[in-house]
């Protein structure tokens, strides 16, 4: 007779599960940006290294330290403060003091995360939050961007090639020198920006896996992407001597760290494709109309926070359709 | 891609783990010596008993009489005697009245219901009569009586009748089996159904890993294009009712509502199959085939049992159970009931014994949801499923139902490709409980 284990597991059904949970998730992100962190520290050099570091030692240690004063388990190894710690630095110039890593890693796990009640319940990215507040606070060490090792590309100044653009218009009225950016280098990575965003090449190689796996969507990056390139294609259109060309503002600054692994952070990202749509193009506009006509060389960071706080509006009128709700037969 | 259709949103792709027993072919399981017979097999209203300890019953003697329209009888499934009339485990997990039968092994028949050899000839009425006294209900695993479904109120028109023969749950094979070995007799009682409305036409669903069971199955309908075999894209769930309705007739069934409000009556192969036999040759259901199988079970089968069956004779027959057995589920994995014990009785819903070894057993706690949206994607009836179980678990009653909780068909879809490992099911099932409380307090 057979003789059956006691007790038997008791549960509610399904009793079949696909394979991926948080952690696996969590940690194939991780994977992902290894391209861009390896070059960025191929790029920066040992300080890239040590930023890098610190900011994912800080982020683990604040998850852990907020999760103890809020009487939670300890969840550091499911991977999303590693993560969180390494968007951070890859958003960070290479020649970040170490207290403004710390303090980074600090406001990104308490004012990102933990504040909000942590992992799922944060409305904006964590990451994002740090290095806006950062740039708001210490905008001299935020901008301080040295260049690529010199074995790179001899001659490409610290400046970001979008913080050139707009220094030389501000001060010149046009592009001037300034307008003449070498594409391949850009994709390449061999030029100023933060640790992570500068090889176009390493961040599509990392994505590819995730939108392979299915981790991130291709919708928000595809939309993102799309709107920052059409808006800014047609005001390059129009002024082509004060805006740099399309082509070269999808390759730098943020704009490709941010379109496809920041604004994809399933968090704070709407829960419908129609709704990661309406997301994507909102961030992309946005962050045209930042480039184009703000105060900042940059926008992408600010892009996404101000789209991340439109989600649950998003997410209420983009509701899926319900089977058997058909317009003749709803009761 | 495939050729086959299938319903439109959502679904899920889990192995198929029907390999164990695909290929074997149904075998007798033999006699218990002791039976254990619950009086409610079905949806609906249990039969009450009417047999006393004591008494010797012949096979297919009523042993539970209907109460009520929306309720069947039980029959006995062998002959023997009767031992005890008292609750006992049932696989619905709360312990249920049952009527304990010690098998004599003669396995005697009592004289079966007067046959209807020829039922194209019959009235509809005395077939809907024959089929209720039968005890017949869906195989599928529903258990609802099927003489209820086929008796559709005047208003409504039925046009369509389709079989499921897709078994869409991984690891069972049971209607796969089936329609290999018996397709000639679910046709006959598809030609039953069909007569019931008048139609002359029905359609048969069946997943495309059956190819051989399309096959035969098509080779058995003719050339009359009278039964049209549909082949469906292989998609979890496309065996729901509403899903298997949309996938072939492209009609969708409104919210709330039956099939037959858009003139659609589903029912399973197996049930087509008792209904022949109810019929046909006058037998009540005493039996039916299960799929015993999963990794815990030495040797997966196909067993054709009689009602009342303990699970533990099953398994036994089937080689025993591994060492790591750690889950026994009834049914199959996305849909089943989990077991504490073996000695809980085979039904007529019983359509799988899954034996999980601990390696396919998930134990960790839910984590946070991430807000991933694959919960959303998944969901075949459109529905936020991540949606429902954080107002039902903040206690927002209105909420859920504003989320529609009451059209959640159960599938478990969204809780199987769920990373935080959220009961999702489980939720949405107690959610649909409160939404009905409120909304009868509410007097809707």
């Amino acid at each position: 007779m057979s003789l059956e284990p006691r007790p038997l597991t008791l549960s509610s059904s399904p009793h079949a599960f696909a394979g991926d949970s948080t952690a696996r998730i969590m940690w194939t992100v991780v994977a992902a940006l290894a391209p861009a962190t390896a070059w960025g520290i191929y790029a920066f050099g040992p300080r890239a290294a040590w930023v890098t570091a610190l900011a994912v030692a800080g982020c683990a240690g604040f998850e852990a330290v907020f999760q103890r004063m809020r009487g939670r388990p300890v969840t550091v190894s499911d991977g999303s403060a590693v993560l969180t710690g390494l968007l951070l630095a890859l958003n960070l110039p290479a020649a970040s003091p170490w207290w403004l890593v710390v303090l980074g890693a600090a406001v990104a796990m308490g004012l990102g995360k933990h504040v909000f009640g942590g992992l799922g319940q944060n409305p904006f990215n964590p990451a994002l939050v740090a290095r806006v507040v950062l740039l708001v606070s210490f905008p001299v060490q935020m901008t301080t961007w040295s260049a690529p090792g010199s074995f790179l590309a001899d001659g490409i100044s610290g400046a970001t090639p979008l913080g050139a653009a707009k220094t030389a218009v501000a001060t010149a009225g046009v592009l001037g020198p300034a307008g003449h950016v070498d594409l391949w280098a850009l994709a390449l990575g061999a030029h100023g920006g933060s640790i992570g965003e500068v090889s176009a090449i390493a961040l599509i190689l990392g994505a590819a896996v995730l939108l392979w796996r299915r981790i991130i969507p291709w919708d928000i990056p595809a939309a993102f992407i799309g709107a920052t390139l059409l808006v800014t294609g047609a005001v390059w259109e129009l002024h082509p001597d004060r805006v740099l060309d399309p082509l070269a503002q999808i390759l730098t600054g943020g704009l490709l760290l941010g379109a496809l692994f920041m604004a994809t952070d399933m968090v704070t990202s709407p829960l419908t494709r129609k709704g990661r749509w309406i997301f994507g193009l909102g961030c992309g506009v946005i962050t045209a109309a930042i480039r184009l006509w703000g105060g900042y060389p940059e926008g992408v960071s600010f892009a996404i926070l101000l789209m991340n706080a439109c989600v649950p509006l998003i997410d209420r009128f983009t509701r899926p359709r319900k089977f058997g709700w058909v317009k003749e037969a709803a009761p | 891609m495939s050729a086959g259709r299938t319903f439109k949103r959502g679904g899920v792709h889990p192995p198929g783990e029907k390999h164990r027993t695909a290929a074997v072919a149904v075998e007798d399981a033999p006699l218990p010596e002791r039976l254990v017979v619950p009086v409610s097999q079905h949806i609906g209203a249990p039969a009450r008993p009417v047999v006393k300890k004591g008494d010797r019953v012949l096979a297919g003697q009523v042993l539970a009489e209907a109460v009520g329209f929306v309720s069947v009888p039980v029959h006995a499934p062998t002959s023997g005697t009767v031992r005890r009339v008292d609750v006992a485990p049932h696989p619905m997990g709360t312990p249920q009245p049952a009527i304990e039968i010690e098998a004599d092994g003669d396995d005697a028949w009592a004289e079966p219901l007067e046959p209807i050899p020829a039922p194209e000839a019959a009235d509809p009425s005395v077939l809907r009569r024959r089929i209720q006294e039968a005890g017949i209900v869906g195989l599928g695993g529903a258990t609802f009586p099927t003489h209820v479904k086929l008796s559709p109120p005047p208003e409504a028109t039925i046009d369509a009748v389709i079989l499921n023969g897709v078994e869409c749950e991984p690891y069972l094979t049971a209607d796969h089996r089936l329609m290999l070995e018996a397709a000639g007799e679910i046709l006959a009682g598809l030609q039953i159904v069909l007569h019931l409305f008048g139609l002359e036409r029905g359609w048969v669903g069946i997943e495309e890993n059956k190819p051989d069971a399309i096959a035969e199955m098509g080779r058995r309908a003719g050339d009359g294009g009278w039964a049209e075999v549909v082949p469906l894209e292989i998609k979890y769930p496309q065996g729901a009712e509403k899903q298997l309705i949309q996938a072939v007739l492209g009609r969708e069934v409104p919210s709330g509502a039956l099939p037959m409000a858009v003139g659609a009556v589903v029912q399973n192969v197996a049930t087509a199959a008792a209904i022949h036999a109810a019929v046909v040759r006058g037998r009540p259901l005493v039996e039916r085939v299960v799929t015993v199988t999963g990794p815990g079970v030495r040797e997966p089968k196909n067993l054709r049992f009689r009602v009342g069956t303990p699970v533990r004779h099953l398994v036994d027959r089937c080689g025993g159970l591994t060492g790591d057995v750690a889950k026994v589920v009834l049914g199959g994995p996305m849909m089943g009931l989990a077991q504490h014990t073996l000695d809980v009785p085979a039904i007529k819903g019983t359509s799988g014994v899954l034996c999980l070894t601990r390696d396919r057993v998930r134990t960790a706690p839910a984590g946070p949801c991430l807000r991933c949206g694959r919960c959303v994607d998944a969901c075949p009836m459109g529905l936020e499923p991540t949606g429902i179980a954080a107002a039902i678990g903040a206690d927002l009653v209105e909420e859920a139902d504003r989320y529609h909780a009451l059209d959640c068909i159960e599938c478990g879809s969204c809780a199987y490709v769920c990373p935080a490992f959220i009961p999702l099911v489980q939720s949405i099932r107690y959610a649909k409980g409160r939404v009905l409380s409120w909304r009868r307090k509410r007097g809707r």
